[in-house]
């Protein structure tokens, strides 16, 4: 194994699994099944690799060389945001972020070069992408989709747990193209129970939603545009009355949103709030169903 | 009275030319004609409380901050993650300007000349309409090197953030912002002191600095007649959860909450009652419906023993478990506990464990106790509010809940049993007549 190389998370086929810890206490009460069993380690433990000792005969991962081949882009993106901070080191999560848009994930590779770009150790960037959720440890396919499904207070309150599932069989037949995972609060509670597609919020969604997700995703489609968030308009009703001082809004089509026929239109939204150059003949009043 | 969401859903209001037309970047232009300390005095006779979740004085926080020549940042917290919370999302979509324009005013009052956005990752769309809006603001001149001609020079990055609850805790936030794990820092030195690269720092929420705009527009004294006497202003607050119209409302604080929950969000579904809600996310510990008339700003909610919080109301209603809610909070500040203080890290782990307990029919009423003790040993101990953040709200539903906490321990004992009797029966071990015990037969 490489200095590069490493375990970071359970594998349930770990060797190192220690069968005998964590059952066998004796008593009726074995027998009884509770929650899920948690993998465990030599002694019980449930760190992987806890007790096996630093290789002291391995190089220690330094500095690399600056001369390390990067890929252009790659360089430009890390070096056009340390130049943003006073000070450099601020750049790693954006430098990690696009090392995994182009390799797909952290990969030992990825570190390596952002390592050798931002001169700093790999160590430091494991520990910086280990700690946080967006940014992958594991392998992933590069080109694939994610899929984050919200299952915190408000999204399980109404029903995210079974969307889950429904998310996660329906990927099941992608070949590893979608991603699913559960996620923690993503901010959109107000259209509960909500997943984040690509990063694009889409919600209310119910179980039977998933299979149309997953065909959209891999027929590259944007996936069900009359409920993505952005052309959702404010809940407070006063906020609704004074929109109309200013004509109805404009239904401005989104420049992905080709195909999209008018019925399916959301007719209670306005425009999407970011900028999207429309051509006059394009941009024409929408009927307001309020 | 709608300030913050004033036309909000007029199309175009992220672009420079709306927000231009509307009057945006006025404020600016008085802001800028007034001394640093009289633009200060106008955010501190405003009264403006933050936002964000402690409420804290934006005024005095910004006078905490040395003055004179150093190198001292503002950073903007838009790492929006308390469950429950979305107000600062649909801020920064719709109107990134207004949070602009009141970071200038905000830098330009506490004589700053560095800004950042630090924006949770997950937020990438409003990411990309800030980066624009930024872009554009800086073209018009209202960001750089003397903006309009005045004294005043800022440069604003936005920073997107990588998923991790713990980076919306303000020295959590500046470890992430300066390329490290986010893990919180002990306090005192307090940021205004020592924060980012160890210069004094300004921290606001979004809500707060798009709020600044207004105030100088209004004057600070005129701002502080809306509102309560001590909670000053309006707030946007999200409502969600079983309620039939979830969404953001701007309200003046001090309106009772059932008008919120009931008028506004139109209250829980046919034939539902509220059972239980949290008055400003999952951090606050709850309160019933008997509590529903307390008015909402920071005071009343204080002296109800729970706290306004981040402004979201998450409500639930009788169709759903104690248990099942309990269970939801105890395992997300499990899973976001960043691990650095032991009764954070351990506390969160063990209460999702005495959770399942209860869940798998293993735990007897004096469980409930034990998790009590546990939350009575996070509070006040740890580095940062995030184990304080679980330990609240589960004391507070195992205080407010107990008899049907209790009940639950003993359903689940009995279906337990009942499956282990299943078992034992399959097994042919025991005589299904002879009542819920295996009897040994006697030799």
């Amino acid at each position: 194994m490489s200095a590069l190389e490493r375990e970071s998370r359970i594998h349930p086929g770990d060797p190192r699994l220690d069968e005998g810890s964590g059952a066998g206490r004796g008593g009726p009460r074995d027998r009884r099944r509770t929650s899920a069993p948690v993998p465990r380690f030599g002694h019980g433990s449930r760190v992987p690799g806890w007790d096996e000792a630093v290789d002291l005969s391995k190089d220690p991962a330094l500095i690399p060389d600056p001369s390390t081949p990067v890929p252009a882009e790659l360089r430009q993106r890390i070096e056009a945001a340390m130049a943003k901070y006073p000070d450099r080191r601020s750049a790693v999560i954006p430098a990690l972020h696009a090392a995994q848009q182009l390799h797909g994930w952290c990969s030992p590779e990825a570190i390596h070069q952002v390592a050798a770009v931002m001169q700093v150790t790999p160590a430091y960037l494991t520990s910086v992408a280990t700690f946080y959720d967006m940014l992958e440890t594991e392998p992933e396919r590069t080109g694939h989709h994610d899929v984050y499904v919200c299952t915190n207070i408000s999204c399980s309150l109404r029903g995210a747990d079974p969307l889950l599932e429904a998310m996660v069989a329906a990927a099941a037949s992608s070949d590893g193209q979608v991603h699913v995972r559960s996620f923690e609060c993503l901010g959109a509670c107000d259209i509960a129970p909500m997943a984040s597609v690509d990063g694009e919020y889409i919600g209310p969604l119910s179980p039977e939603d998933a299979p149309r997700v997953v065909e959209d995703l891999l027929a590259g489609r944007p996936v069900l545009p009359d409920r993505q968030l952005r052309y959702r308009r404010c809940a407070d009703p006063e906020v609704a009355e004074e929109a109309g001082e200013f004509g109805p809004p404009q239904d401005l089509p989104r420049a992905d949103a080709a195909g999209l026929g008018a019925a399916e239109r959301a007719t209670d939204r306005p425009g999407p709030t970011a900028a999207i150059e429309v051509t006059e003949d394009e941009a024409r009043p929408e009927e307001d169903s309020r | 009275m709608k300030l913050l969401f004033d036309r909000i859903d007029e199309p175009g209001l992220n672009t420079l030319a709306v927000y231009e037309r509307r009057g945006g970047y006025q404020a600016l232009r008085k802001a800028l004609e007034m001394s640093p300390e009289e633009a200060l005095q106008q955010i501190t006779d405003s009264g403006l409380r933050g936002r964000g979740g402690a409420g804290f004085r934006m005024g005095q926080k910004a006078g905490f901050l040395p003055h004179g020549e150093m190198a001292k940042y503002l950073v903007c917290n838009a790492d929006e993650s308390e469950p429950g919370t979305f107000k600062d999302r649909e801020l920064m979509q719709k109107n990134p300007h207004q949070l602009i324009e009141g970071i200038i005013i905000a830098s330009w009052a506490a004589e700053i000349n560095r800004a950042f956005i630090y924006i949770r990752g997950e937020y990438a769309q409003q990411a990309d309409i800030l980066e624009a809006a930024i872009a554009e603001a800086e073209r018009a001149g209202y960001l750089g090197e003397r903006i309009l001609g005045s004294e005043h020079s800022l440069t604003l990055v936005l920073h997107r953030g990588a998923g991790a609850y713990i980076c919306g805790e303000e020295t959590g936030l500046l470890d992430s912002l300066e390329g490290k794990r986010g893990n919180p820092r002990l306090k005192p030195p307090f940021p205004a002191i020592e924060g980012l690269y160890r210069g004094p720092t300004l921290i606001n929420n979004v809500e707060t600095l798009s709020t600044v705009p207004h105030i100088i527009r209004m004057g600070g004294k005129e701002y502080a007649k809306l509102g309560t006497e001590t909670s000053t202003g309006t707030k946007v607050v999200s409502v969600s959860g079983d309620v039939r119209r979830p969404g953001n409302y701007e309200i003046e604080l001090g309106v009772p909450s059932r008008h919120i929950i009931y008028e506004l969000a139109g209250g829980p579904p046919e034939g539902r009652e509220v059972k239980f809600w949290f008055p400003g996310g999952s951090s606050s510990p709850v309160l019933t419906r008997d509590d529903l008339d307390i008015p909402y700003d920071f005071d009343s909610m204080a002296q109800a023993g729970t706290m306004l919080g981040s402004g979201a109301i998450i409500v639930v209603d009788d169709s759903h478990s104690v248990l099942e809610v309990a269970m939801k909070v105890a395992k997300f500040y499990a899973h976001e506990s960043c691990g650095k203080c032991v009764p954070c890290r351990e506390g969160t782990n063990w209460t999702v464990k005495m959770l399942r307990r209860i869940e798998a029919g293993e735990a007897t009423p004096m469980d409930l106790d034990i998790m009590a003790s546990v939350q009575e040993q996070i509070i006040g101990n740890c580095l940062c509010v995030l184990g304080d953040a679980m330990a609240m709200p589960i004391g507070s539903m195992i205080e407010k809940f107990r008899p049907e906490l209790e009940a639950e321990i003993e359903a689940a004992r009995r279906r337990a049993e009942a499956a282990e009797l299943h078992e034992v029966i399959a097994l042919g071990v025991a005589d299904p007549e002879a009542g819920p015990y295996p009897v040994h037969s006697a030799h």
